[in-house]
């Protein structure tokens, strides 16, 4: 049976958790989705080991608090019709029928391909984050952090709460773009603060500017990595790599619905207007998945998002001004953390591009056409759909992603079966 | 720190391992070992992305295949098996 | 130069077994291929080398070509495994028609045996209970079709063969075709542009039939053959406007291959509609595969001639043009005799099996 809702979101982080909250407090029947078992995306995932920050708190208070919200968790948006969703929560079906969709599905890390990438012990860095939150034993392990971006700050932090032994922090922007960095921050003073909080808690870590990992060394699994510092080649021993080079928008859902995406990086995002609504007139979209901008304006887009949505177009008015300034961080991000080209070449012939279907850079060489490479070499077929390979694969400029068909996850075969969906013509 | 957190008792390939509340499947795994199970080429692989975009760190759970232990909550009495052997010869 | 003794328009698994036969026999050849190479109906195909008996026509063609398949066992692109097709009889009535089945298969040379419902599960354990048996064709393989014709490309490069890819041929000429960027090209001309075809040859009568495929995460010895209901013959040859059947593979990687589906329609959209009907029939004879992890769905378009059978030969009413499409859901199996029948036309020569039911002049009769 189809349940209905007047709004449904997608994703509970700080921009689905305002939506929810937002469009609940006119009264709509609101549902609110999301793949993690708790609420709080990425950056408010829950830490089993240690209490949410309180701004977190109050935002699950808030939705918790809401009769008429109905939380979904668990649950893995599979396909999705311009009034339909069919999702998956703990192996049984769902078709959940909407009259207006928030797309608050925020990023996910990118992953470049380098020699050893694959070693087992080798995290994203905001997977290493993501990990340690829920419960994996990284006490007196030495872990190297590096990549791009003020999240490697905030993880290693995190690591070295929960007992890690940080070796390094290795990050890629050069202490020039970093200087320029800080030197904005003044705009945003709580973020600011947050930074010198960070910098305070990991007091004699080594921090490295202009550094990048080369490689990963190891035999079953990490012992250590090469980085290069500056001019020099250095070799540190490590039981864990957690690496990532900042962040990539969850495009599949918007962009299988139909919406209209930016593509003037290298990563598209969803396009929208100031209420948050994309091209397709009953659909919202705030947050990451907007264009990588950090927890601040997720939040108050994830509300305009959510105020719009019920036509409640004043209360989504009053957010604008406070929208843009959180938005001019994210400007800030993209210039200040832009790559160092040479963070593009590390993978050499053998180093394995797809690592669902182990095809290597070499495999890739013959092709210049995209479903050519994905035909002959099955690069991009496995279970991650190309979220991991097809993305590298574009940030290296090297092939375009392609456009998603259903199911924009795997989906257990009887789910794909559900009796309700797209049963009625459009 | 919360140290007084309930733990949940479960097995990763035959061995008893014990995880807080609300841990994933892969926290517990790594009690045991870093591999989740092999590709194509041989390789082994162990959770990658820590989010379920990656799928590196699927596993049997009480006996249903390809679940990603990084987004699957540990449970009282859950068997898994980092290794997905077939179940017919 | 631009003039060539044959020039095969289209690049799928049939137009590239043209141009791979052409050159092999000496022809200056020309490819022209919008590209990906095997990127059409060939991408989208299950691979299966099979023998489908219910037709004289289709018999002989399905198994000719067959035959020649072997010759590409070792090869390493074509992925060719034999795992057998085992062909499940749902009721006694349909478990009695496997004698005639057997009988005409062991006339073309194909061996299959009547497996009882006993050694049913033997074989696939996996399989609903209560089924009455089946035939098994143990010597029947499957293939990776695209990686196939990408060789046999790369393989007619070798000896004369010029490839225009990512060009199309906007239209046949006096003296052979123009291409998209005004290129002339004059020659024979072979057309084997799958479902595109009444683009070039609108004489033809040619439609589009979708079905729908789903591939499964790794599950090795899930199932150990290629399994059919014996019905799905009636799906093939019927004309209702939709219809699914019991098709599944396991592919060599361990991937569960979950067919088949067929509607008149010319989009690749999902239709989850269809996948729904399509699962539904599958889960009836293997329940469990409900459990399974389903990683994509895709659709391919089969191009249908009315009578089932494709145009092999010289398109009436034109001087020095031939064709090569049709094939439906037999386009791999069929794609090496396919391309005997028509260069044998072209140079004159008998084929091994009559090619008169596969004639574009029957079209005029």
């Amino acid at each position: 049976m189809a349940e209905h809702y007047d709004v449904l979101v997608v994703g509970a982080g700080p921009a689905g958790l305002a939506a929810a909250d937002a469009a609940a407090g006119h009264c709509a029947r609101v549902g609110l989705l999301d793949a993690q078992a708790t609420l709080g995306g990425q950056v408010w995932r829950r830490d089993v080991r240690a209490e949410a920050p309180r701004m977190a708190r109050h935002a699950f208070h808030a939705v918790e608090s809401r009769t008429n919200i109905a939380r979904f968790t668990q649950t893995q948006i599979v396909a999705a019709t311009d009034n339909e969703l069919l999702v998956e929560q703990a192996a049984q079906a769902h078709t959940l029928r909407y009259d207006k969709l928030v797309l608050a599905c925020g990023a996910r890390e990118l992953l470049l391909p380098f020699p050893g990438w694959t070693l087992p012990g080798v995290f994203g860095a905001g997977g290493a984050q993501a990990l340690v939150k829920q419960g994996w034993p990284i006490a007196g392990k030495r872990v190297v952090v590096a990549g791009s971006g003020p999240l490697l700050l905030a993880v290693a932090a995190t690591l070295r709460k929960h007992g890690a032994s940080v070796a390094a922090i290795c990050e890629q922007a050069s202490a020039k773009q970093l200087a320029a960095f800080a030197g904005a921050l003044w705009r945003w003073p709580q973020k600011a603060a947050q930074a010198i909080a960070l910098r305070s808690a990991l007091a004699g870590v080594p921090y490295h500017a202009g550094a990048f990992v080369r490689a990963a060394h190891g035999d079953t699994q990490l012992r250590a990595v090469e980085v290069q510092i500056g001019k020099n080649r250095r070799r540190i021993d490590c039981d864990h790599l957690a690496v990532g080079y900042g962040l990539v928008p969850n495009v599949e859902l918007a962009q299988l619905l139909g919406c209209a995406l930016d593509h003037d990086g290298r990563h598209p995002c969803v396009e929208v207007d100031e209420d948050q609504r994309t091209s397709l007139a009953n659909v919202y979209a705030a947050g990451e998945v907007c264009g990588i901008g950090g927890r601040d304006s997720a939040r108050i887009e994830g509300a305009i998002a959510g105020h719009a949505a019920v036509g409640a177009t004043q209360a989504a008015q009053a957010l604008r001004s406070a929208q843009r300034h959180a938005r001019r961080f994210s400007a800030l991000l993209e210039t200040r953390f832009a790559l160092d080209a040479r963070i593009r070449e590390l993978a050499t012939d053998d180093t394995i591009i797809c690592r669902c279907e182990d095809v290597t850079w070499s495999a890739l060489n013959d092709f210049s056409d995209a479903r050519a490479a994905k035909l002959q070499t099955r690069c991009g077929m496995g279970a991650c759909q190309g979220r991991i390979c097809g993305t590298a694969l574009a940030e290296l400029g090297r092939f375009p992603r392609g456009g998603p068909r259903p199911p924009i996850f795997p989906a257990w075969l009887a789910t794909l079966a559900e009796a309700d969906f797209a049963s009625t013509p459009n | 720190m919360n140290t007084t957190a309930k733990l949940v008792r479960l097995h990763v390939d035959g061995v008893a391992v014990e995880a807080p509340v609300g841990a994933s499947v892969a926290a517990a795994i790594a009690q045991v070992t870093l591999r989740c199970g092999r590709r194509p080429g041989g390789g082994a692989r162990a959770p990658l992305c820590g989010m379920g975009v990656c799928f590196e760190c699927r596993v049997r759970i009480d006996g249903i295949d390809h679940q990603r232990a990084c987004m699957t909550i540990v449970r009282e009495g859950m068997r898994v098996e980092t290794a997905m052997e077939p179940a017919h010869g | 130069m631009n003039t060539f003794d044959l020039i095969v328009v289209g690049a799928g698994i049939v137009g590239a077994a043209c141009a791979d036969l052409a050159a092999a026999e000496g022809l200056r050849v020309a490819i022209v291929e919008p590209g990906p190479v095997g990127g059409g109906a060939t991408a989208a195909s299950m691979g299966h080398l099979v023998v489908m008996d219910d037709d004289p026509a289709e018999l002989a063609l399905s198994r000719h070509s067959q035959q020649m398949w072997e010759a590409y066992a070792q090869l390493p692109e074509a992925e060719f495994s034999r795992c057998g097709t085992l062909w499940v009889a749902r009721d006694e009535r349909e478990y009695a028609g496997i004698t005639a089945k057997i009988a005409r298969l062991a006339q073309a040379g194909v061996v299959a045996e009547a497996v009882d419902a006993n050694a049913l599960y033997e074989l696939e354990p996996e399989l609903v209970p209560g089924l009455a048996g089946g035939m098994l064709v143990a010597a029947e393989a499957v293939v990776y079709p695209p990686r196939v014709a990408e060789f046999l490309v790369k393989r007619a490069t070798t000896r004369n063969t010029q490839l225009h890819l990512g060009r199309r041929v906007h239209t046949l000429s006096d003296d052979g075709v123009v291409l998209d960027d005004g290129t002339r090209l004059s020659g024979p001309v072979l057309v084997a542009t799958g479902c595109a075809l009444p683009e070039l040859l609108p004489m033809l009568p040619l439609r589009a039939r979708k079905g729908h495929l789903v591939i499964t995460d790794r599950y090795p010895a899930f199932v150990r053959h290629q399994l059919l209901e014996l019905g799905y013959a009636d799906s093939a040859h019927g004309s209702a406007p939709t219809s699914v059947a019991f098709n599944v593979q396991p592919r060599p990687t361990g991937q569960v291959l979950i067919g088949s589906s067929r509607e008149f329609d010319s989009s690749r959209d999902v239709s989850m509609t269809t996948v729904r009907r399509m699962l539904e029939r599958a889960f009836a004879f293997l329940p469990r595969l409900r459990d399974l992890q389903a990683l994509r769905i895709w659709t391919g378009l089969r191009p249908t001639t009315p009578d089932g059978h494709p145009y092999l030969g010289a398109v009436p009413g034109l001087r020095d043009v031939w064709v090569a499409a049709g094939h439906e859901g037999l386009g791999i199996t069929t794609a090496l005799a396919s391309a005997h029948l028509v260069i044998d036309q072209l140079l004159g020569r008998r084929s091994a099996i009559d090619p008169a039911p596969y004639l574009p002049s029957r079209v005029r009769a």
